[in-house]
C-alpha cells in the first residue's frame, strides 16, 4: 500500500509525460487526477491505521542506491505518524489541485505537460516525506526543486516567468549547499545517514546536564573530545552537533523561504495559481519544517541551533507580514502570508514544540490552499487581472467563491473564542504556537512572542484587506472585464468545498492529537523531546492575557482594515502619503532583491568576466601557449632573416664556420 | 572465455574496421554510405563484444583480470593487456559512445568521410588500449599516439580556428607527455621492469617520489584538465566537430583522472600525500573558477567545456582524499560525466547542424518547435547540475563525502559549485530553450530526427538508470579500490619519514586560514 501511494503518482508523471500527446488533454488530465486521488484515499487509510492505530515505526525497503564503503544509503519508505501526517497533507492538497486545475488550466493548450509536472511534483515530495536517510531525503528536495522550477516556468514564453523560475532553483541551491554539508557532517558524526542508526546515536550527544537553564553549563562540561574538524575549529560533541543542525537549516530556510532565503517565493507567483497552492504554499515549502521535526531528535539536542531557528522563523514572520501589508497583487499578499506562517512554524520548532509546528503545517495546508485556489478563482473571474486595485465589487457577482475566501480567511486569522474549544484550524495552531513562545525557555521566546503577536495583527489586516479590496467596495475593473465576470464551475468548486472544510473542522477534530491529550498515542516515538522538556504542559497554564493577546490582535486587525478600506477608503493613500518612505520600504520588500543583486549577482559576474578575458586569456594563454608560440614566431622569424637564398651568403657563413672549427681545434689541441 | 584474448580482440576489432574502409575507394554518394556503415557496425560490434568482459568480470577480484601477455620488445617490455575495477567500465564506456559519435558525424561530416572515419576508429583502439595496458611503454604508446587522431580530427574537420585549437592542444600536452617519458625511463631504471602490475608492488624511494609524482601529474593535469592548464579546452571543444567534442570530453579527459587512479596514487603513495593539498587547491580553484567563466560565456560549447573542468575538479579532489568514497565517487563522476557531457555536446551539435553557430544569442525559444529536443536537453542540464536523480548527482555527492572527511575547507569552497553550475547551466538553457520564438531563422528547425533520437536516447537512459541505481557502478568498483585504498594507507604508515611529513602536509592548510 505505501509503495502504491508513492509510486502511483510517479506512473501517472510517466504515462503523460510520455505520452501525453497522443493521449490527449482529457485523458492526460484524468489519468494524473484518478491516480492522485486513489492516493490521496489511501494516505488517509495509512493516517488511521498508523497514526490513530498503534503500529510503530517501519521501513519498506525498495531498491539499493549509494553503497560505497560505509556510505550506505538505499531507497526506502519510513513509515511513522509523521509520515502519514505528511502523506495526508500532501495527497490530500495535490488530489484537489489536481482536480480543480482541470478547470483552472482549461483554455491552456499544454495541460498534459502541466499535469505531468503536477504528479512529478508530487511523486517527489512524497519521496522526502517518506525518506528513511539524508541523501533520499535530499533526492526529494531536488526532486521538488526541480518541479517547482519548471511550474514556475511553466508559462516560457513570458521573461518574468523564466527569471523567477531559475531565481527560486538558484536560492534553493544556496539552501542547499548548506544542506549537502550538514548531511556530510551528520555522516561523520554518525556514521550513516540513515535516521535509524543516527536517531539511536544521538542520545550519546546528549548534553551532560539534564534541565534546560543548566544545558549551557551541560555543553561547557562536554568539552574535550573532538568529534569534528570543521573549518579549522575543533568541535566538541555538543559544538559539533550545533554546526551540523545550523548547516541542515541553512536547507530548510532555502526550501521554507526563511529570511535573507525568503526572495525566490513571492516571484515564484509567476506560476499558474494551482501551482502556488500546492508547492508554494502546502506542500513544498513546509518541507523545512518537516525536516526540522524530522530531525527533532539531533535538533532537540542543540539549544542554540533551535535558539537560530527561532530567531529566524520570529524574524520572518514578523518581515514577512509587514510587506504583506501593503502589496497589491492578490497572489503575493497570499505568499508573503505563506513565508509569515512559515516562520510561525520554526518558532515552534525553535520552542521544541515540534508537535504544534506540524500541526500549523497540517491546518495551514488546507486553508493556504484554499485562499490560494480562491483567489486563482478571482483571477479566473476577472480575465486574469491579478492587482486588486483593478478588482472590486466582486462579492455579489461570485458569491461562493466569495464566501470560500472568507472562510479561509478566518482560519488563516484564527478566528475563535479564547479558552474555549470553539473556533477555525488556525485558531487551535497558531494560538498554540504563540503561547508556546510565551512560556519558552528559549532566550529569544519572549521577543518571539511579541513579534508573532505582531504579526497576527498584521496577519488579520492584510488578509481583510484582500476580501475588502477585492470583493467589497465600487467595481474598479473595466465594465469589459465586470461584463465577462462568471462564477467558476464546480470542478474548480467542489475541491474548493472541501479544502474549506478543513479549514474550518481540522483544528477541531484533530488538536487533542496533535497537540493534547492523546499526544503519545498519537505521535508514538516520531517526535523526539528531552525530558526537560515540558512545553506541551506549559502552553495550556499561560495567563488569560497571553490566550487573549492573539484574539485581540486579530480583533484589531480586522477592524483597522475595515476602517481603511470599507468605512473611509481614502485613508490608506493619506497614511501612505505621510510615511512616504515606510511604505517605499515596505513596498519594495525592504529592498532584500537589490541588495543580492547589488551584492552577489553583479559582482560574480564581473568576476567571471574578469577570470574569463584577464585570467585565461591574458595571464594563462598569454604567458603559456600564445606567449610560447609567439616567442618561437620571433625567433623563426630572425632565422628567416637570416636566410636571405643567396648561394654566396651561406658559402661565406659556412667559410667562418670551418675557420672558427679549425681555430678551435687547433687551439685546443695545442693546450 | 578464459583462453580467448578478449581485450585484444575488443581493443583491434576497429583497427580491422579502419582497413576496410581503407579498401573502399571514395568516390561518390554510394561509397561514403558504405564506409558509413561499415564503421557504424565496427563500432557496434566492438561494443557488443566488449560487455562480455563486463559479463565476465568478477566484482569480488581486486586484482586484473582476463590478463594476457606476450613478449614484446625485449627487456622488460611486453605486451601485457588486463582491465581491473578501475579500468573496466571506461573500456566500456568508450565501446559505447563510439557508435554514437559515428551516428553523430552520419550527415554533418561531408567532406574525407573516408580519413574521418578511420581516424576514429583509429582512435577508438587507441583509447581501449589506454586502459587495458598493463605495461608502462605500452600504455605509453597508446597514451600518446591517442593524441594524433584527435589532433587531425580537431585540425581538418574543425571550425574556424582550427588549427589555432589544435596547436595548442598539442602544444600542452606534448609538454605533459615529455615529462612522463622522463619519469618512465627513470622508474624503468629504478624497478628494472615496465610491468604495471610489478610496478604497483614496488616501493619508489621517498626522494625520487616527488619526482615521478611531478612528472606524472605535468602530464595527467593537462589531461584532465585542471586549473591552470585548461585553456586548451574551450578551444579544442569550441572548434572539433560534435563527435570530437564528445570523444574529448567523454573519453580522453577521463585519462589523466585514470592516469592518477593507476599510477600517481598506487606507485607514489607518500608523494601523493605531499602533494594532496595541492591537488585539493587547483581543484577547488578549478570548481569555483570556471564555474564563474562559465556564467559570462557567449558561446554554447565554451559554457560546457568550462562546466567540463568545474567537474573534474571535482573528479581530482575525490581522487585525493584517498578514501573509498572518494574514490569511488571519483570513478563514478568520470563515467557519468562521460555521459552526460557527451551528450551535451551532442545537443549542441543538434542544434549547431541545424544552425552552424554555437552563439547562444542566435537562440532562444527552440521549445516551441523542439519540443523532444528541450525535453533532453533538460534532462542532461539537470544532470550537469547534478541533481538527484541523474547521474550527476551520485559521484559529486561520494566526493563531497570523500574530501569532508578530510579537509572541510575544501568540501565548503567544493560545495558552493553546486550554486555556481545552477547558475550557469540554467541560464543557458533559459536563453536557448525557453522563450518566445521570435527569431525567423529559428522558425523552421524541426524536432529531433529519428538518427538523432537513436543517439541521445540511450544517454538519457543511461543518465538516469545510474542515477537511480548506481549500483552496478559500485559493485564492479568496489573491491579494487577498496585495495587501493588499502595499500596507499599501508604505505603511508609504513614509512616513517612520511609519517612525520602527513601531518605537517596537514597542518599547511589549516595554518593558511
Amino acid at each position: 500500500m505505501y509503495q502504491a501511494i508513492v509510486f502511483l503518482p510517479l506512473l501517472g508523471f510517466l504515462i503523460v509525460g510520455l505520452f501525453g500527446t497522443s493521449l490527449g488533454a482529457k485523458a492526460s488530465e484524468y489519468i494524473t487526477s484518478g491516480l492522485l486521488v486513489v492516493s490521496a484515499v489511501l494516505s488517509w487509510v495509512a493516517f488511521f491505521t498508523v497514526a490513530m492505530g498503534d503500529v510503530e515505526t517501519f521501513t519498506v525497503p525498495v531498491l539499493r542506491f549509494i553503497d560505497s564503503g560505509t556510505m550506505q544509503a538505499d531507497w526506502a519508505l519510513r513509515i511513522d505518524t509523521l509520515t502519514v501526517v505528511m502523506l495526508v497533507v500532501v495527497n490530500t492538497v495535490s488530489a484537489l489541485v489536481h482536480i480543480y486545475s482541470i478547470g483552472y488550466m482549461h483554455h491552456d493548450p499544454h495541460r498534459p505537460r502541466f499535469f505531468a509536472y503536477l504528479s512529478l511534483f508530487t511523486f517527489a515530495m512524497l519521496m522526502l516525506v517518506t525518506s528513511d536517510n539524508l541523501v533520499q531525503m535530499f533526492f526529494g528536495w531536488e526532486g521538488v526543486g526541480l518541479a517547482s522550477y519548471l511550474l514556475i516556468g511553466f508559462w516560457y514564453k513570458k521573461p518574468s516567468a523564466n527569471a523567477a523560475a531559475i531565481k527560486a532553483f538558484v536560492v534553493n541551491r544556496v539552501g542547499d549547499f548548506g544542506f549537502i554539508l550538514g548531511i556530510l557532517g551528520v555522516y561523520v558524526l554518525f556514521g550513516s545517514v540513515d535516521f535509524g542508526t543516527i536517531f539511536a546515536n544521538a542520545a550519546t550527544y546528549l548534553p551532560a546536564g539534564g534541565h534546560g537553564a543548566e544545558a549551557a553549563a551541560g555543553e561547557a562540561a562536554a568539552h574535550g573530545e573532538t568529534v569534528l574538524n570543521f573549518l579549522g575549529y575543533h568541535l566538541d560533541k555538543a559544538g559539533a552537533l550545533t554546526a551540523v543542525c545550523l548547516l541542515l537549516f541553512m536547507g530548510a530556510m532555502g526550501k521554507s523561504a526563511q529570511v535573507p532565503l525568503h526572495t525566490w517565493l513571492p516571484d515564484a507567483m509567476e506560476g499558474p495559481t494551482p501551482v502556488s497552492a500546492l508547492i508554494h504554499a502546502a506542500t513544498m515549502v513546509t518541507a523545512g519544517v518537516f525536516m526540522l521535526a524530522r530531525l527533532s531528535p539531533i535538533f532537540e539536542l542543540s539549544h542554540t541551533a533551535l535558539l537560530v531557528v527561532t530567531i529566524i522563523g520570529a524574524i520572518t514572520a514578523f518581515f514577512a507580514a509587514t510587506v504583506g501589508l501593503v502589496q497589491n497583487d492578490i497572489k503575493r499578499v497570499i505568499a508573503y502570508s505563506t513565508c509569515s506562517q512559515l516562520g510561525y512554524m520554526f518558532v515552534a520548532l525553535g520552542m521544541g514544540f515540534y508537535s504544534a509546528a506540524i500541526f500549523h503545517l497540517f491546518t495551514h495546508a488546507f486553508f493556504k490552499a484554499l485562499l490560494f485556489l480562491g483567489s486563482g478563482s478571482v483571477i479566473h473571474a476577472v480575465s486574469d487581472e491579478q492587482d486588486m486595485r483593478r478588482m472590486g465589487g466582486l462579492r455579489r457577482l461570485i458569491p461562493k467563491t466569495y464566501w470560500m475566501m472568507v472562510i479561509g480567511t478566518i482560519a488563516l486569522t484564527g478566528v475563535g473564542i479564547p479558552a474555549t474549544v470553539i473556533g477555525t484550524a488556525g485558531f487551535f495552531s497558531k494560538d498554540a504556537i504563540i503561547e508556546g513562545a510565551f512560556v519558552g525557555h528559549n532566550a529569544f521566546a519572549g521577543a518571539a512572542f511579541v513579534l508573532l503577536v505582531v504579526a497576527a495583527a498584521f496577519t488579520s489586516f492584510y488578509s481583510w484587506r484582500l476580501i475588502f479590496m477585492t470583493f467589497h467596495g465600487t467595481p474598479r475593473a473595466t465594465a469589459d472585464v465586470m461584463h465577462h465576470v462568471h462564477e467558476s464551475p464546480p470542478v474548480m468548486l467542489v475541491p474548493l468545498y472541501l479544502l474549506a472544510v478543513g479549514a474550518l473542522f481540522a483544528g477541531f477534530v484533530f488538536h487533542d492529537y496533535f497537540i493534547g491529550e492523546h499526544y503519545e498515542a498519537f505521535w508514538k516515538t516520531a517526535l523526539f523531546t528531552l525530558p526537560d522538556n515540558h512545553i506541551l504542559h506549559d502552553f495550556h497554564d499561560v495567563p488569560m492575557l497571553v490566550k487573549l493577546a492573539p484574539f485581540l490582535a486579530m480583533l484589531g486587525g480586522f477592524l483597522v482594515a475595515y476602517h481603511f478600506y470599507i468605512r473611509s477608503p481614502e485613508t490608506p493613500r493619506q497614511v501612505a502619503q505621510r510615511h512616504r518612505l515606510l511604505y517605499q520600504f515596505l513596498l519594495n520588500k525592504w529592498y532584500f532583491d537589490e541588495l543580492y543583486d547589488f551584492l552577489f549577482v553583479r559582482p560574480a559576474k564581473r568576476l567571471g568576466y574578469f577570470l574569463w578575458k584577464r585570467g585565461d586569456g591574458w595571464l594563462i594563454d598569454g604567458f603559456g601557449p600564445d606567449g610560447v608560440s609567439a616567442r618561437v614566431m620571433d625567433l623563426t622569424n630572425r632565422v628567416v632573416k637570416l636566410q636571405t637564398g643567396y648561394l654566396y651568403h651561406y658559402a661565406f657563413a659556412m667559410l667562418i664556420g670551418v675557420a672558427a672549427l679549425v681555430t678551435w681545434m687547433m687551439l685546443g689541441s695545442s693546450f | 572465455m578464459t583462453d580467448w584474448p578478449i581485450l585484444s580482440t575488443v581493443t583491434f576489432l576497429p583497427l580491422v574496421g579502419a582497413f576496410l574502409i581503407l579498401l573502399i575507394r571514395d568516390d561518390g554518394e554510394i561509397a561514403r554510405r558504405n564506409i558509413r556503415n561499415v564503421a557504424l557496425l565496427t563500432t557496434v560490434f566492438t561494443f557488443i563484444l566488449s560487455l562480455f568482459i563486463w559479463i565476465g568480470f568478477d566484482n569480488s577480484e581486486p586484482g586484473f583480470q582476463m590478463v594476457e601477455e606476450v613478449a614484446w620488445l625485449g627487456g622488460g617490455i611486453a605486451y601485457k593487456m588486463g582491465v581491473d575495477g578501475i579500468s573496466m567500465l571506461f573500456v566500456i564506456l568508450t565501446t559505447f559512445l563510439m557508435p554514437l559519435c559515428i551516428l553523430a558525424s552520419w550527415v554533418s561530416v561531408e567532406k574525407r568521410v573516408k580519413e574521418y572515419m578511420i581516424a576514429f576508429l583509429l582512435l577508438e583502439t587507441l583509447m581501449i588500449g589506454v586502459f587495458c595496458a598493463l605495461d608502462l611503454v605500452l600504455f605509453y604508446v597508446f597514451f600518446e599516439a591517442g593524441l594524433i587522431p584527435m589532433f587531425i580530427i580537431i585540425g581538418v574537420w574543425g571550425g574556424k580556428r582550427r588549427v589555432y585549437a589544435s596547436f595548442k592542444f598539442f602544444l600542452y600536452t606534448l609538454l605533459g607527455s615529455v615529462l612522463m617519458l622522463l619519469a618512465i625511463m627513470a622508474m624503468y631504471w629504478q624497478a628494472g621492469t615496465m610491468d604495471i602490475p610489478t610496478l604497483l608492488t614496488h616501493a619508489f624511494p621517498a626522494g625520487m617520489q616527488p619526482w615521478l609524482w611531478l612528472a606524472f601529474f605535468a602530464s595527467f593535469a593537462v589531461k584532465m584538465p585542471m586549473w591552470p592548464v585548461h585553456t586548451w579546452l574551450p578551444d579544442a571543444h569550441v572548434e572539433a566537430p560534435t563527435a570530437g567534442s564528445v570523444i574529448l570530453a567523454a573519453i580522453l579527459l577521463k585519462m589523466g583522472g585514470y592516469g592518477f587512479l593507476r599510477f600517481s596514487l598506487p606507485m607514489f603513495p607518500l608523494a601523493s600525500a605531499d602533494f594532496a593539498p595541492l591537488v585539493f587547491a587547483l581543484s577547488v580553484v578549478a570548481i569555483i573558477y570556471t564555474s564563474l567563466v562559465a556564467l559570462m560565456q557567449e558561446d554554447i560549447k565554451k559554457l560546457i567545456a568550462y562546466s567540463s573542468v568545474a567537474h573534474m575538479g571535482y573528479v581530482t579532489m575525490g581522487i585525493f582524499a584517498m578514501n573509498q568514497a572518494g574514490i569511488q565517487g571519483a570513478l563514478f563522476q568520470m563515467l557519468s560525466h562521460g555521459l552526460v557531457s557527451g551528450a551535451l555536446f551532442l545537443c549542441v551539435g543538434v542544434i549547431y547542424d541545424r544552425m552552424h553557430t554555437r552563439e547562444i544569442a542566435a537562440y532562444g525559444g527552440l521549445v516551441n518547435n523542439m519540443p523532444k529536443y528541450a525535453v533532453v536537453f533538460l534532462i542532461f542540464t539537470m544532470a550537469n547540475v547534478g541533481l538527484p536523480g541523474t547521474s550527476g548527482f551520485v559521484g559529486e555527492f561520494l566526493t563531497l563525502v570523500g574530501i569532508f572527511q578530510v579537509n572541510t575547507w575544501v568540501a565548503l569552497f567544493a560545495a558552493t559549485g553546486v550554486i555556481l553550475s545552477a547558475a550557469y547551466a540554467l541560464w543557458l538553457y533559459r536563453k536557448v530553450v525557453f522563450g518566445v520564438l521570435s527569431k525567423e531563422s529559428l522558425k523552421g528547425l524541426l524536432d529531433l530526427s529519428p538518427r538523432e533520437k537513436t543517439v541521445i536516447y540511450p544517454l538519457v537512459v543511461l543518465t538516469i538508470f545510474f542515477g537511480v541505481y548506481p549500483a552496478p557502478v559500485f559493485d564492479a568498483t568496489a573491491a579494487s579500490v577498496q585495495a587501493l585504498v588499502n595499500q596507499v594507507s599501508a604505505s603511508i604508515e609504513a614509512a616513517p619519514q612520511a609519517a612525520a611529513a602527513e601531518p605537517a602536509a596537514a597542518a599547511a592548510p589549516a595554518a593558511a586560514h
